[in-house]
């Protein structure tokens, strides 16, 4: 038997959602606790054993002074690094300030609170150290969290989808809400893994694993619009917790940012 | 000689978000005693501005993944209220059970996992000693049953999505609530037994003077509505509607917290929110075999030892548990309509809901435009924030001798007893921008997305 992959989690600005999806169910734990020795997860235990780590899963956005710091350390300690949750892949819903006149910001954070000083932008881990991979979600799913470290303990890549919400639709047999219910939803340009919950129970995507493979919003957004939805509804649909993500970025904008281009 | 020592310990473990301990002692006293906070903060009140009503039940979630519910039924009694729209008893009822589902995880979560190590002399969950290792399979399938809850009325566990303002996005299903009945069963049982081994912990002597603040309501036990209510010695100081909180408690600064505090007026005085203050105000109204079990733990009421606030935890659980069986066993049938209509229009309410960690405040404004134009959340681990510092300034006395590790370990244990959310109340700062005044000057956050800008 080889030594079991030693894990250690890592939590920048974020709401723990991601984290919590270890503790899913007691299989899921008792599956992961019996292959990879947990090393380093301050919220579930006190003991912290120093790196190197084989595997290292971040959660959260890089938003604050010394975080750089932090994640560089963090990089140089794990093998295999993975960004989760839409915080760490895309900056999370607090990436919204990021169009706000960025000067302004560091001296208002200054002011208020002195303790921690705030970035003027909230950013994924992948903008600042090289990551191996990303799971999208806000929050993660469970099932693709097993997946994930099931890949790492047999050295293989891990099988997450790649298509978009509309697939998972087509596969549960739910009805297209956007063309039987003329909602505007994100689903055509969002990411799977959720199981497309959202459409299941009678509303939009509102795009919380990020964009699909090759997405194109704007042609999806227009569409959208000539069927009557305003463009300020769908900039705010578009820019909700992933809205820093490339893809959804400059198609949330209605028109020129404030204090220009980000 | 003046002696001085310092202790540090951070990040704290086994609690929810980044905070540590800072303690100064000089002469063996404690000069400085700070529940540090260090969470960045995320500025949810500057980001929710300029959002669609609807949208808001999805953002304020995120502020907190273990308890996403309270935070989206607070939003959803404050628009709610602020729109004019009644949701109706049955609505109503489906939102307790949901609210239930929550307290069922995230004490599950904190008793079973996060706290009892701290009394079994282990360092986590893993490493429980053997007679008691079934606690860690129990706290699990609890936090399940919690999670399945969440799950059969909103979607997902962490982040529901099928919570609205105005009731639900689609019906939840009356026989998938049905089917929650047995486990519920279980979970109740398997709460009071949790409470038979956590009500004899040994715990240490820590007897205080606390503001209890909670809600209170004519009928069941406070959850998702009623009066707010702050006692002291079993006397009532304050009994007022919502609508009056800011004029009895204000947010101040803490040098060393990134998090807003909330103290009680006048005089900014610490209060304690949370399961221990609901019990001691509400123990009448647990229900029947709740309080039975309550009046048998050993534990005499009303408490003032925030240390037995574990075993305030597992009656909550029970009582979380029996509430829900009740609606689960009652559901008769869908619900004929999902949700209320409304119009966004201009207007001003606030909500409070009991949070599993305690009083959770929303207040909303909607503008003309129909979309937020201002937000303000008090969550209640900013409420105890102040009164955790107090409480280590009157811990420490009694261990000032001790090496550092043992007084950073009592710290530690001290402060997990409060099951402190720190992501919750770090993030809803308000940024306070100070730039010089002028056309153009005053840019909001969220005016991206309002047209022409």
């Amino acid at each position: 038997m080889p030594t079991p992959p030693r894990l250690a989690v890592f939590k920048f600005a974020s709401c723990d959602g991601c984290q919590l999806q270890f503790l899913d169910t007691a299989e899921a734990l008792a599956k992961i606790a019996a292959h990879v020795d947990i090393l380093h997860f301050p919220e579930v235990r006190s003991l912290a054993l120093d790196g190197p780590y084989d595997i290292g899963l971040v959660e959260g956005s890089i938003s604050a002074e010394g975080d750089l710091e932090r994640a560089r350390e963090i990089r140089a300690a794990c093998r295999f690094l993975v960004a989760i949750g839409a915080c760490a892949t895309a900056g999370g819903i607090q990436a919204l300030r990021n169009w706000q006149d960025a000067a302004a910001w560091p001296a208002g954070l200054g002011a208020s609170p002195s303790f921690v000083r705030s970035l003027a932008r909230s950013t994924p881990l992948g903008d600042h150290v090289p990551i191996d991979f990303e799971l999208r979600g806000c929050p993660i799913d469970a099932g693709q969290l097993l997946e994930l470290l099931t890949a790492v303990v047999l050295g293989r890549r891990p099988r997450v989808p790649r298509e978009s919400v509309c697939a998972e639709c087509k596969a549960t047999g739910t009805v297209c809400v956007a063309v039987a219910k003329g909602i505007s939803c994100l689903g055509p340009v969002t990411q799977a893994g959720c199981g497309a919950i959202c459409p299941a129970h009678d509303r939009e995507c509102y795009g919380c694993y990020g964009p699909a493979a090759q997405p194109n919003v704007v042609s999806l957004t227009g569409w959208y619009g000539r069927r009557g939805s305003s463009p300020e509804d769908l900039a705010r649909l578009v820019h909700s917790f992933n809205a820093w993500a490339p893809e959804f970025r400059d198609a949330g904008n209605p028109g020129p940012p404030p204090g220009g281009s980000p | 000689m003046t002696r001085s020592r310092e202790v540090r310990l951070a990040p704290l473990t086994r609690v929810e978000g980044l905070g540590g301990v800072h303690i100064r002692l000089v002469d063996g006293r404690a000069e400085l005693a700070e529940f540090a906070i260090y969470e960045p903060p995320r500025f949810f009140a500057r980001l929710l501005r300029g959002r669609a009503v609807h949208e808001v039940p999805d953002i304020v979630a995120r502020i907190c993944g273990i308890c996403p519910v309270a935070y989206q039924l607070t939003a959803c009694g404050a628009l709610e209220k602020a729109l004019g729209i009644e949701v109706g008893p049955a609505i109503h009822r489906l939102r307790r059970l949901l609210a239930c589902g929550e307290w069922i995880q995230s004490h599950a979560l904190h008793v079973h996992l996060l706290h009892a190590p701290d009394f079994l002399g282990c360092e986590s969950c893993f490493s429980f000693p053997a007679e008691h290792a079934g606690l860690l399979e129990r706290g699990l399938r609890l936090k399940a049953l919690g999670s399945r809850i969440i799950t059969v009325l909103g979607g997902r566990a962490v982040h529901p999505v099928n919570v609205a303002v105005g009731g639900f996005h689609r019906a939840p299903s009356a026989v998938a609530i049905n089917d929650l009945a047995a486990e519920l069963d279980w979970g109740l049982h398997a709460a009071l037994d949790t409470l038979r081994i956590v009500a004899r912990f040994d715990f240490p002597p820590f007897e205080q003077t606390y503001e209890h603040v909670s809600l209170r309501a004519p009928v069941g036990y406070p959850l998702e509505d009623g009066r707010i209510v702050v006692s002291r010695d079993g006397r009532t100081m304050l009994d007022i509607p919502v609508e009056e909180h800011d004029q009895h408690f204000r947010e101040t600064e803490l040098p060393s917290s990134s998090a807003p505090a909330s103290v009680l007026l006048p005089g900014d005085r610490p209060s304690l929110s949370g399961p221990l203050a609901r019990i001691n105000h509400c123990l009448d109204q647990l229900p029947p075999r709740s309080r039975r079990a309550a009046d048998q733990s050993g534990i005499t009421w009303p408490c003032r030892n925030i240390f037995h606030s574990i075993a305030t935890r597992a009656i909550e659980i029970a009582a979380a548990c029996e509430e829900g069986l009740a609606i689960a066993r009652d559901c008769r049938a869908d619900l004929t309509a999902a949700r209320v209509d409304y119009e966004p229009r201009p207007a001003e309410a606030c909500h409070a809901t009991e949070a599993p960690r305690g009083l959770l405040y929303h207040r909303y404004r909607i503008g003309a435009d129909g979309l937020i134009a201002d937000a303000a959340i008090v969550p209640p681990t900013g409420r105890n924030q102040p009164q955790i510092g107090r409480d280590l300034q009157a811990l420490l006395p009694g261990i000032a001798t001790r090496d550092d590790a043992t007084i950073a370990t009592a710290c530690e244990r001290l402060i997990r007893s409060y099951d402190p959310c720190i992501s919750c109340a770090a993030h809803f700062l308000d940024v306070r921008i100070d730039r010089p005044s002028g056309p153009g000057a005053a840019t909001e956050f969220g005016s991206c997305w309002q047209s022409g800008r």
